[in-house]
């Protein structure tokens, strides 16, 4: 069976001593920064993204997949312990995880969140095996009119999961394709938008972009009031989860797993949906839905299932079309593109190895985390005892030397201030950082598509509703667009996000 | 309906009219070409457009109906030393090298906060050059001189 001949492959090259060290690297990274809030993975696999260009392609990418998946764990621990979710999608976990820890179940909490999240990783790392090469697949039969429609729905899409006014989402990311343009035109070579700077001539880098946006940006909000934090917390004891509480979670497990792994294809954040959508829905099947608030484990259980899945599917569009679902994936699109890979449907076939070492190393990363996490708790907990004082200067200072050391070019680290000035206001005023970077790093491919597509049907606009593939997939943004405008959905939209109490 | 108006909106969609009008003239300065064979000037000069609109939508929406959004403080020594010590950073980092150039961004750096004391704050800087040089120059080969020409003769 091919499938199985694949993982075989896949395990055989996640399995190399030095891969796994990589894989294990990663997912600690990924902890420690799920653990300390104020750091998010954006922000740290930008600045690791040039760290990673002195290693094998196999090892970076391991490496900085499980630095994402690594922060959902660590985000489920603060989360659980002191009430602070350090990552967005753990935010559901602390309703009933910290009220659990307050009766003195944290082990039990943090057990069935990190059981969950391994079972749902291992279904998620499965589905990822079966459903990738179909896709990759029907997506080599796409034209540059597909193409571009896809590229389409990918940013609308990205709207309807952002939170706040779908208005500025949209031009957040008008921006951010605008920015995308400054640069040497792909057809014709002219430098546009360069003001005569030679460092522009390839363009802004987009490294410098994310480090601004989602770590400078984040930086200045968390300084706009400081305050220590109580890293008051209760000893752990009693890991395992009873018999009772094993048979409880089960449902709410495999249910969040499902829904997780689905909603992980979405572009924009189907992680941070999907731990919201699977509380509720347990809620909603639950015969004692009153216990949810008060330390129901159920409501642990299945939203870390659901985003832990979510968060291994998210690689879905990424590696069989080259689109990026959300932040974390646009920036492991410059982790291929650095190491001479175009993500797209071809790397499967071209490089094998590569494709299925990283979907086996993802199992094998959850593997290390059950292992690693739950025995070293109270590690994990001592590091929120670190103060922001000394946390942020060392995020500013390995921004401006990784920044640096990408292009040793000094322009790339001004850029970074000028982007981490330019979102924070832009954040302040109630925009979402996440659609600037998507369309940012989607807008060359929009418009080489755009005009691609163009030349080829001799200027006829109409190809794009002609063919079948394209004029579905623009219904489809045309519908999402509705969605997130609709005053009377978006109330249900907010719902969504709004936590239940 | 009740009148909000939301001064966050309304600079949110000033900034954004603002750089789309930028990049819309910068645009008409290149070969526009023709949709069948667009020019470099042709597909900013659109989004451009689209921009500009979308900010003119959002300063609109916060005139009429704006978000209840609240603007909180804006620390600025944080931003200004930050932006300061990344300039700093990039200026000196060949001149001065790599060692005085990390230190004086560290120390810029944790001064962007308010409550850090100096003694704190050069512990930690000299802690986080010493970190940087053991992570970057001697883990990472980064091939950087640790003091630069400014200060080597």
């Amino acid at each position: 069976m091919d499938l199985l001949d694949n993982l075989a492959l896949g395990l055989e090259t996640a399995f190399q001593f030095e891969n796994v060290l990589y894989c294990l690297l990663g997912v600690v990274l990924g902890t420690a920064v799920g653990v300390l809030p104020g750091i998010g993975p954006t922000a740290t696999i930008a600045m690791l993204l040039p760290i990673t260009f002195g290693l094998e392609p196999v090892a970076s990418l391991i490496m900085l997949a499980g630095i994402y998946y690594g922060a959902q764990y660590g985000g489920s621990t603060t989360a659980i312990l002191i009430n602070l979710p350090g990552e967005s999608s753990a935010a559901v976990t602390a309703i009933d995880g910290h009220e659990m820890a307050r009766q003195g179940r944290a082990g039990h909490a943090l057990a069935a969140a990190a059981l969950g999240s391994f079972f749902a990783g291992t279904v998620a790392t499965v589905v990822l095996a079966v459903f990738a090469p179909p896709l990759a697949r029907a997506a080599l039969e796409f034209g540059s009119a597909e193409y571009f429609s896809l590229v389409v729905l990918g940013l609308i899409a990205s709207i309807a999961l952002a939170r706040g006014s779908a208005l500025k989402a949209l031009a957040m990311i008008a921006l951010g394709v605008l920015l995308g343009t400054v640069g040497q035109d792909i057809y014709t070579g002219t430098p546009r938008f360069t003001l005569g700077i030679r460092e522009l001539f390839g363009g802004l880098d987009f490294v410098s972009v994310a480090v601004g946006v989602f770590g400078v940006a984040e930086i200045l909000r968390n300084l706009e009031n400081e305050q220590t934090r109580s890293a008051f917390v209760q000893r752990v004891k009693n890991l395992w989860p009873s018999r009772d509480d094993l048979r409880r979670i089960v449902g709410p497990v495999l249910r969040g797993t499902g829904l997780g792994s689905a909603l992980g294809v979405l572009p924009g954040g189907g992680h941070v949906l999907a731990a919201f959508a699977s509380y509720s829905v347990e809620k909603r099947l639950s015969r004692t839905p009153e216990r949810f608030g008060h330390g129901a484990i159920e409501g642990v259980a299945a939203p870390e299932s659901a985003n832990n899945a979510a968060a291994q599917t998210s690689f879905i569009p990424l590696l069989t079309l080259g689109l990026p679902a959300h932040p974390v994936m646009a920036l492991m699109i410059g982790a291929f593109i650095v190491q001479g890979i175009t993500p797209g449907p071809n790397v499967i076939n071209e490089q094998p190895a590569l494709f299925w070492g990283l979907i086996a190393s993802m199992w094998i990363g959850n593997l290390l985390l059950v292992m690693l996490n739950l025995p070293l708790i109270g590690l994990w907990v001592k590091m929120l005892a670190i103060p922001y004082q000394w946390l942020f200067p060392a995020i500013v200072v390995f921004a401006g030397i990784g920044t640096f050391s990408l292009n040793f070019n000094s322009f790339d680290v001004y850029a970074v201030a000028v982007f981490g000035v330019l979102g924070y206001v832009l954040i302040k005023c109630g925009c979402e950082p996440a659609p600037l970077l998507l369309g940012f790093v989607l807008g060359p491919l929009l418009e080489e598509h755009l005009r691609r597509a163009l030349i080829i049907s001799r200027g006829d606009a109409s190809v794009f509703f002609t063919r079948p593939i394209s004029a579905v997939l623009l219904a489809l943004a045309v519908g999402a667009l509705v969605i997130s405008v609709l005053p009377a959905i978006r109330r249900k939209r907010e719902e969504v996000f709004v936590e239940d109490d | 309906m009740e009148s909000r108006r939301s001064v966050p909106d309304i600079l949110a969609g000033a900034i954004f009219a603002g750089i789309g009008l930028t990049f819309v003239v910068a645009s008409l300065g290149y070969e526009l070409g023709t949709p069948l064979r667009m020019g470099p000037g042709y597909f900013p000069l659109v989004v451009g457009a689209i921009l500009v609109a979308l900010g003119l939508g959002v300063v609109v929406k916060g005139l009429v109906a704006g978000e209840d959004i609240t603007w909180g403080s804006v620390p600025w020594r944080s931003v200004v030393m930050i932006v300061a010590a990344l300039i700093f950073f990039g200026f000196t980092v060949r001149r001065a090298g790599f060692l005085p150039a990390t230190f004086v961004t560290a120390l810029l750096t944790a001064f962007a906060s308010s409550r850090i004391k100096p003694v704190t704050a050069v512990v930690v800087a000299a802690g986080l050059t010493g970190l940087s040089v053991l992570i970057f120059i001697v883990g990472l080969q980064l091939r950087l001189p640790l003091f630069g020409p400014w200060l080597t003769f």
